[in-house]
């Protein structure tokens, strides 16, 4: 894995939508050859949408031959709640951007047939070619997307129940009422990300620094499910210093030098 | 760039680098407008995976909703309250030239008239009823009746001017001693106070939107019901009530105050009068008391109106109670029954020192409201728009930059002025 550590959020957000903005140019995506993005939501990629829309608006990045898979959805909240996921990509990303609607892909929380719908969404990945990079954050338990703790490390898109850590991590943004947060996910599976040609973790603030020693420098372990991405030939974890306090000073040490 | 637009065909514009009034807040939001309503882009990328035919950019500006005047006499030379024979030309006119002021709806006002002023105006909705085309109505008013005069009705508004939302009647059940400009000769009392007077005097009541009367009146209660019931909005004004009598009159279904402070007994420490409503504990729950401010600098005292917007700020809606003379120049001019002087930004009854309306236009009126009061910008626009809406009870419709309601909006730049106005999202007037 490359780990790639910066002073604080915001440089962290920069370096991150950089790297993404880089990638997509350098792929030059045409209509016949679509560059295919994961994306994730929830408040630590923020900032990095916040830059991507800026090199957008600035003429450096196009989102016209990208198609976009985004990792989740709650499963019953009305598609126009202002904490559904789709409302979440519209407000912070497609409504500043010039993607087209139909290349973006997020999972339907209330098709009648929820299975039906998570099988069609792996399918619209293999036919839009695989993912070529993959943009996840994580949980303070360890999760990516919401493959909670004893997800399979070979699952695919699925519906999930949530982990209480998750429920009370989410009530923040249903007016601290745990009552009216979501139970259950349609989520991809940490296989189906283990799909993606490339992977990119953010991970900000002092409260994931815990879940990112679990991650990287304990064992791959289903209950802390980002572990699985030691055995991923192109992973990058993007960091602030603060979610750094729990690993080892030499880890730390030894990756910090890789980036000079 | 296909799409599928599955809901409708017809052209989205997208109008961009705006600050539009949503949520009581100037947002950065773009707007988006199909068919004459504004529309959800969310919905718009989900669902029908649809997007903007045209752009328009705004430079920045200020986008809000379109002013809304419930009180005006007239304009540019017309008066509403004279008998002419042409008096739908006349409301076309003023309609017309307020555009250039940001009010995309109006409420034409008739002060107290003799009756058959009312019944002239209002009697030929019912052969509208009658007739199926408008085509038609000239042959038959010539078969029926060749005195009918063509009426003031509800209407849309376009490029031809803004539109009617239903006429004014401002008297003649009013109190004599607050008469104001009104002619004494014409006052009138409630008999019954049940729909005999009201017809007896109107004639029809089917275009009428608003009635001010006054509530210290014996039997008004059961006209204010009446009146209410019928959707028409009760206002009470030219009147001597006391603050019980005004909160009874809210209770049968009263909900607007005709310019607050004037024609009414001033405010006292012991019975704060029809002022008294706007913090009364008598008002039924769930329920608004809005009051009309002419702000022009004239009518009321820049203190008096901060007393009342801090008081109250939710109901204040902002009314020019323009006369016959605004956008005409300084000189003698006739209003309703009677004569009026102009002089600079004054109104005076002719031989005295009584104001008989203002001259001020609504976008003076909010520009004014926001120096003397020193509210928002947010507050000061929606005191001519969303508020007057809600009065009306149209809200869902009008008043609001919402998803499906009517893409009735003005553009401002930051002295507030008003640039461009659309109706149904088309442009209308631009500076």
């Amino acid at each position: 894995m490359r780990l790639v550590i910066l002073d604080d959020y915001d440089l962290a957000s920069e370096w991150a939508a950089k790297y993404i903005r880089n990638r997509i140019v350098q792929f030059k995506p045409t209509a016949d050859r679509y560059f295919t993005l994961g994306l994730p939501t929830g408040s630590t990629p923020l900032g990095c949408y916040r830059k991507l829309i800026e090199y957008h608006k600035n003429g450096d990045l196009s989102f016209k031959y990208v198609k976009t898979f985004n990792m989740d959805e709650y499963v019953g909240l009305p598609r126009d709640h202002p904490e559904s996921y789709h409302s979440y990509m519209w407000n912070n990303f497609f409504k500043h951007i010039d993607i087209e609607p139909q290349n973006t892909h997020i999972l339907d929380g209330n098709a009648s047939d929820l299975q039906a719908e998570c099988a069609a969404f792996e399918q619209q990945i293999t036919a839009a070619g695989g993912i070529e990079l993959f943009v996840g954050g994580i949980g303070p338990d360890g999760h990516i997307a919401f493959n909670e703790p004893g997800s399979s490390l070979v699952s695919r898109t699925r519906v999930k129940t949530l982990a209480k850590d998750t429920i009370v991590a989410n009530a923040r943004f249903f007016g601290n009422d745990l009552s009216k947060v979501p139970t259950m996910t349609l989520t991809v599976g940490v296989g189906t990300v283990m799909d993606a040609r490339e992977v990119m973790i953010l991970i900000t603030g002092a409260h994931k620094a815990f879940a990112l020693y679990k991650a990287i420098e304990e064992g791959v372990n289903h209950m802390w499910t980002v572990s699985a991405f030691q055995q991923h030939p192109r992973t990058i974890f993007v960091c602030d210093e603060d979610a750094t306090l729990e690993l080892r000073v030499k880890t730390v040490k030894y990756f910090k030098a890789r980036m000079h | 760039m296909p799409s599928n637009k599955s809901v409708s065909d017809a052209p989205i514009t997208q109008f961009v680098n705006c600050r539009i009034l949503k949520d009581h807040k100037l947002q950065w939001e773009d707007l988006w407008v199909r068919e004459g309503k504004i529309l959800n882009p969310e919905k718009l990328f989900f669902d029908e995976e649809g997007f903007a035919d045209h752009k328009v950019d705004c430079e920045d500006k200020i986008i809000a909703p379109g002013f809304i005047d419930v009180q005006i006499n007239g304009g540019y030379g017309i008066d509403f309250s004279q008998a002419s024979s042409d008096i739908r030309g006349g409301v076309a006119l003023v309609a017309k030239k307020i555009l250039e002021h940001g009010v995309t709806s109006f409420c034409p006002t008739l002060v107290t008239s003799p009756s058959d002023i009312y019944h002239k105006f209002l009697i030929v909705s019912v052969l509208q009823k009658v007739v199926l085309l408008d085509l038609l109505a000239p042959v038959m008013l010539l078969c029926f009746s060749p005195q009918v005069i063509p009426e003031l009705r509800v209407q849309d508004g376009g490029p031809e001017g803004a539109g009617v939302l239903g006429i004014h009647l401002e008297g003649p059940f009013i109190s004599e001693e607050k008469r104001g400009a009104h002619p004494p000769k014409f006052l009138r009392t409630f008999k019954a106070g049940g729909l005999a007077d009201l017809m007896e005097i109107y004639g029809h009541l089917d275009n009428v939107a608003m009635v001010t009367l006054a509530p210290e009146l014996a039997n008004s209660a059961a006209a204010i019901h009446e009146l209410s019931g019928r959707g028409i909005a009760v206002s009470l004004g030219h009147s001597m009530a006391d603050l019980s009598q005004a909160e009874e009159a809210v209770q049968h279904g009263a909900k607007f105050i005709t310019h607050l402070f004037n024609a009414m007994l001033p405010f006292h420490h012991r019975d704060p009068g029809i002022v008294g409503l706007l913090t009364s504990d008598r008002v039924p729950p769930g329920r608004t008391v809005y009051y009309g401010m002419i702000a022009d600098g004239i009518h009321t005292h820049p203190a008096a109106l901060r007393i009342a917007h801090r008081a109250h700020p939710a109901g204040l809606v902002l009314v020019t109670d323009a006369v016959m003379a605004m956008g005409l120049p300084p000189g003698r001019h006739t209003l309703g029954q009677q004569q009026i002087d102009i002089q600079g930004l004054h109104a005076y009854l002719t031989g005295t020192t009584t104001l008989s309306g203002s001259i001020a236009t609504m976008d003076m009126c909010v520009r004014h409201f926001r120096e003397a009061s020193g509210c928002t910008v947010e507050a000061a626009l929606e005191a001519a728009s969303l508020h007057p809406a809600q009065m009306l009870g149209i809200s869902h419709r009008k008043g609001t930059l919402e998803y499906g309601t009517d893409a009735d909006f003005v553009v401002l730049d930051d002295t507030l002025t008003v640039r461009e106005t659309y109706i149904a999202g088309q442009k209308v007037w631009r500076k």
